[in-house]
Parts: structure tokens; C-alpha cells; sequence
């Protein structure tokens, strides 16, 4: 096995949650902790890189391919580096109706960037996406694992300015900075 | 009165605990099935009780579980589906962040019943605060004895989990949630075998939805037939509602199977009306892939009867005039709203979740995407809307998960009803990008049946 590199490994606490993960399920199938891992390791590390897929891959005794073909399936992860905090905007039906895209385009210009972009100084990344399942309390957003509904233009000053001051927006219970 | 079997104890202070939930009956459904009934008489009562799956499909839930293979000496599982993710839909989020302990008492009385002891709930990794709301309810079940070896004395072990899906729709389907949970990309499979054979490892496999399983404790509690008796005809028992857009009480709300649709739009009790004094312009009663209905059928039948929230009700004219309960995902729109814009937004939704294995699906979304995106920007043609029509036909039925039907149908309805919206966006491209088409003619949907 080639050597590690120093900078990637969890520390013991995430090393005792990813065992806690692999123990959910029979012995050999320890392959299925592999999304709750990838997420560990990405609110650890802020992104999964290819190094850090290859660590994960070492972790869960299975090929850096399978990391991968899974890293890029799924929506959540990000495999290019993202700011601290995603605002993540839902712009499905019911919240395009209640005016997401109003939302979105406020949030463009109180920030300076465009959906998709991250701010210069690596605070904030804007994205849209699919159904959060939130929809009666359309418009919302989510951060971290937190989810801001009844969304106002007041309402998105406020979280900006809130996440400016303290950019942490806790995911997989983990408070990173 | 409303019976509510699910969301009784919804407003309790400190529900979501278990000593609060115990206190209020919990766990009760547990202590009768495994000290005073059989497996086998666990699915009887569900098979009396009526209970169709509430994640969408509403196949009989007694009969899925009686389909389980059960092979010697190979373990079998239960899955629960916690990946709601369709459009409209936001029920299992609200029940399992209010009343966690609903669902493991029931995840414990269905894996009973199924002989499974190694039970998961496989949850969207958005939901990942309700995730921890979960474990930390499964860690009280644990220390209260009702999970883990030998419960109450039984004899009967069980394991239960929780695991994160990372942000894919397609994992809502049952073989797709399947592959999600042992670690791969969610592609469906190919069916036959079927997961009640060949579902978790290979093992045979019953995958339900959150509403389903919490509805498996009333049914325990008070007997299957009492649980029939709630409803209308083969559609029993309460159903969570998740109601949303144009309302003035957008929310999750618990009804009797067989309530009018009138009164759950306008009553104070439910979504109260359309806000804003606005006209009702079309409803889409079950989640985004069920077909959207025009305002003169949300309440009405064709023929002219009270349209009831029911399986039966909601299909009533088939797709010619009808839709579908599916989830429950109530999405209302008010005379302000363009529905050659919201098709154009549920068709890029499912051209964003869509696995890519089936070339129907994979292009023809995309495809149907881009041609409603000029039809709403006032660049279409009328050939475009015969196009849709062609695309969505030759994507329903030729892909091998359900997501190809979920991406066909609402274009399909929106072109059936909605036709001459469709056209005058063609023919005002600059009017109809200042303003909104209004409600549609009652007749237009006769003449759209191709």
C-alpha cells in the first residue's frame, strides 16, 4: 500500500464514527457506510478530492473507483472546492411559484456572484437545487444541514450577514471552521 | 371530528422524547404483537386493515409483505423509505422530525412481522438534522429495551439503523434505494427479480414508505378491521397530506381517506383556500409526476360528481380527465400561475434526476426540457407542442424504473389541458412574457386526446 499522505486522516473521533457506520452492517458489506463516509469526510474537509476518495477507499477496503463513480452520482457532493457555507436555494414547483427565483437573484447581488459561483473571499457558494422537501414553507434554503424557511429579502440579509459574522453551518452534527 | 391515527399526538409538548411518547401510549403496538400475537397475525391485520403504500404507488401493503420469499437461513430485511423527494411532498419529513418514535415502533412491529432482524431506514441526506433526531430516538429505543436482543422476553432480536442517501431522487425507487444503500451509484434494476426475492444483498427484501410503516401501529392497536372501517371503498384509514403553493394553509394535514376535495381545499380546517381572494387554476393533487388537473376537474368529476380524496376519486376519467393520489403532495396554482413555466420546471427537475441508463429517459428529458424552455421564453413553434407530445409518449413505459412515467405524465397532462395556453404562448411570444395566460377554457380538454 503506498504511504498515506500525512494531511489526510480523520482524527480518532471521525475514525470511531466511520467504524460506528461500517458496524451498522453484516461483516464483508462494509461497503454501504460508504455515503455516510463520503459525507464525514466532506464536512471535514470542506470537498472530496481525489486524495481524500482514495483515503476513503483505503478506509472501507474497496477500490478509489467506487468512491468516485459514487462521489459523482450523487447531487450533495462536492468534488471541486466550495466556500465554508452552501446556500443551497430550492427552485422546484412550489418554490418557484412562491418566488425562489426572486430569491436567488437577490442573493446574486447581495453576494456579487452568480448560481454556482463562490464568493472571492471563500465565504459563500450560491447554489439552486431539486426538492428539499419544503414546500409549504416555500421559499427556503438550506445551509449546513439547517434549513431557513418563509424566505424574505429581509430575511436572506439577515442569514448573510449571520453566517458572515460565524461561518459555520453545522453538517452531519459536525461544527467545522 | 377528524380521527387522526398518525398525528394524534403531534402538538404534545416534548413528543419527540421518549418518555413523552411512552407516557402518551407509545410503544403499545410492540407489547401486544410480540407477547400476544404471531408473525403471520401481524400481516393478517394488516391485510384487513386495507393499507395501500403511502409513498405513491399505493400497492396493498399486506399483500407486498406476504410476496417475501423466505428461504432457510437466509436473513431478510426491511427497509424504510425515508428518501422523499418528490416535488409537493414534504409528510415524512414533518412525522419523523415530530414523532421519531412513531416510525421505529412501527419499523419494530413490520420487521416482526417480516422475520427481519436487521432493519434500515434509508433517509434523503438532506434531511440529515432529521437523521440525528432519529438515531438519537433509536438510542433511547435501545436503552428502553424495545430494540436489540431477546425484546420484552420475546425471543425476537432486532437491529435498526439509519442511513443517509447524499441528494438523489432516484433513490426513492425501491431497486435504486436498494443499490444507494449498499454503497453504489442509484440505478434501478432491472425487475424481475423482484426485492421481496432479491432485494438488500440479494436477500429477500420489503421496501415501504415512513407513512406506511407509522400507520402499521394503529392498525395493531385497534385491529385491522378497525382501521378499514376509516375511509371509502379499498381506499382505508388516514393519509398524510402535504399541501402547498397558491394556499392560505400550506401544511402537513392528516385526513380521512374520502374527504371532498372541495373541503380540503377551502375549509378553514385544511388549506383554507386560495390566498390572496385569487381563482383556482389548476391543482396537482399527488406529487409533481402525477398529472395536473385544470380548475373545472380539481373538485368535480367529469361526469360531474364530487371528486373525494381517494385512490379511486383522484383517478376517476382515468388520465383523460383524472390524476392520481400518489404522494399525497397537494400543489395548488392560482390564476397567476403559467403552466407552460411550472412544466418546464418539473421537466428539468426530472431531466436533473434522472440515472441516465435508459436513453428515453436520459435524452428525452433533456429533450422536452429544452423545447418548454422556448415555448416559455416565446420562442416555440406550434410544431414543438405535437413534438412534447411525441417525446413523452415514447419516454412512458420504455425505461425500466418509473421515473421515465413520472417525467411523461405531467407534460402529457399539461398538454391535455392546458393546450391552448401552450399555443398562446406561441402566438403572443411578447405578450405572454409580461403577463399570464388566465384559466383555460372548460372544453379545451375534449379535443386533446391524440
Amino acid at each position: 500500500m503506498e504511504e498515506l499522505k500525512p494531511n489526510i486522516q480523520f482524527p480518532q473521533e471521525l475514525l470511531d464514527e466511520v467504524q460506528r457506520s461500517v458496524n451498522m452492517f453484516p461483516e464483508g458489506k462494509q461497503k454501504s457506510a460508504l455515503l455516510r463516509v463520503l459525507h464525514l469526510a466532506q464536512a471535514h474537509w470542506g470537498y472530496l478530492s481525489s486524495d481524500v476518495m482514495d483515503y476513503v477507499a483505503r478506509l472501507l477496503h474497496i477500490q478509489p473507483i467506487e468512491v468516485y463513480e459514487v462521489a459523482t452520482f450523487y447531487s450533495m457532493y462536492d468534488t471541486t472546492p466550495v466556500g465554508k457555507v452552501k446556500l443551497e436555494v430550492c427552485r422546484t414547483g412550489p418554490c418557484m411559484i412562491e418566488g425562489a427565483e426572486k430569491i436567488i437573484s437577490y442573493i446574486e447581488k447581495q453576494l456579487g456572484i452568480k448560481e454556482g459561483e463562490t464568493t472571492p473571499d471563500g465565504l459563500f457558494t450560491l447554489k439552486a437545487v431539486e426538492c428539499l422537501g419544503a414546500c409549504g414553507y416555500a421559499p427556503m434554503l438550506q445551509a449546513g444541514e439547517q434549513y431557513h424557511e418563509h424566505l424574505t429579502e429581509e430575511k436572506v440579509d439577515e442569514l448573510i450577514a449571520m453566517y458572515r459574522q460565524k461561518p459555520l453551518a453545522n453538517y452531519m452534527g459536525l461544527k467545522h471552521d | 371530528m377528524t380521527r387522526k391515527l398518525l398525528l394524534e399526538n403531534d402538538h404534545i409538548e416534548g413528543i419527540r422524547t421518549y418518555d413523552v411518547y411512552r407516557k402518551n401510549g407509545g410503544y403499545r403496538s410492540v407489547e401486544k404483537a410480540l407477547k400476544t400475537m404471531s408473525p403471520d397475525e401481524v400481516v393478517e391485520e394488516v391485510k384487513k386493515s386495507g393499507l395501500r403504500g403511502r409513498g405513491g404507488a399505493g400497492f396493498p401493503t399486506g399483500m407486498k409483505w406476504s410476496f417475501l420469499a423466505k428461504p432457510d437461513g437466509v436473513p431478510r430485511h426491511l427497509l424504510c423509505n425515508a428518501d422523499e423527494s418528490e416535488p409537493g411532498t414534504f409528510k415524512d419529513r414533518y412525522l419523523m422530525e415530530r414523532i421519531p418514535h412513531l416510525l421505529i415502533e412501527g419499523m419494530i412491529v413490520s420487521s416482526f412481522a417480516l422475520g427481519a432482524n436487521q432493519s434500515y431506514i434509508y433517509i434523503r441526506g438532506e434531511y440529515m438534522y432529521v437523521l440525528q433526531i432519529l438515531e438519537k430516538a433509536i438510542q433511547e429505543a435501545y436503552a428502553n429495551g424495545w430494540l436489540g436482543k431477546n425484546i420484552l422476553g420475546s425471543g425476537y432480536d432486532l437491529d435498526l439503523s439509519v442511513a443517509p442517501g447524499a441528494g438523489a431522487y432516484i433513490c426513492g425507487e425501491e431497486t435504486a434505494l436498494i443499490e444507494s444503500l449498499e454503497g453504489e451509484r442509484g440505478n434501478p434494476r432491472m425487475k424481475p427479480p423482484f426485492p421481496a426475492v432479491k432485494g438488500l444483498w440479494q436477500r429477500p427484501t420489503v421496501v415501504n414508505n415512513v407513512e406506511t410503516i407509522a400507520a402499521v401501529v394503529p392498525i395493531i392497536n385497534d385491529g385491522g378491521d378497525e382501521y378499514a372501517k376509516i375511509g371509502v371503498g379499498r381506499s382505508t384509514g388516514t393519509k398524510l397530506i402535504s399541501a402547498s403553493g397558491n394556499i392560505n394553509k400550506p401544511g402537513v394535514y392528516e385526513i380521512e381517506l374520502g374527504v371532498s376535495v372541495e373541503d380540503f381545499l377551502y375549509s378553514d380546517q385544511y388549506c383554507g383556500g386560495i390566498k390572496n381572494g385569487k381563482k383556482l387554476k389548476a391543482c396537482v393533487p399527488g406529487g409533481s409526476s402525477v398529472p395536473v388537473l385544470p380548475h373545472f376537474l380539481v373538485c368535480k368529476t367529469a361526469t360531474g360528481t364530487d371528486r373525494l380524496m381517494t385512490y379511486e376519486s383522484l383517478a376517476e376519467g382515468g388520465f383523460e380527465t383524472g390524476s392520481m393520489l400518489g404522494s399525497g403532495g397537494f400543489i395548488v396554482y392560482d390564476e397567476d400561475q403559467c403552466m407552460v413555466k411550472n412544466t418546464w420546471n418539473f421537466a428539468r427537475f426530472y431531466h436533473h434526476e434522472s440515472c441516465g441508463q435508459c436513453s428515453p429517459c436520459r435524452e428525452g428529458t433533456g429533450w422536452m426540457k429544452k423545447v418548454l424552455h422556448n415555448l416559455e421564453l416565446g420562442k416555440g413553434k406550434v410544431e414543438d407542442i405535437d413534438l412534447l407530445w411525441d417525446i413523452q409518449s415514447k419516454i412512458e413505459g420504455n425505461t425500466i424504473c418509473p421515473l421515465g412515467d413520472a417525467a411523461a405524465w405531467p407534460v402529457a397532462a399539461a398538454i391535455r389541458h392546458f393546450r391552448e395556453e401552450f399555443e398562446w404562448h406561441v402566438n403572443e411570444p411578447v405578450l405572454s412574457q409580461t403577463r399570464n395566460f388566465g384559466l383555460v377554457s372548460e372544453k379545451s380538454f375534449i379535443t386533446q386526446t391524440v
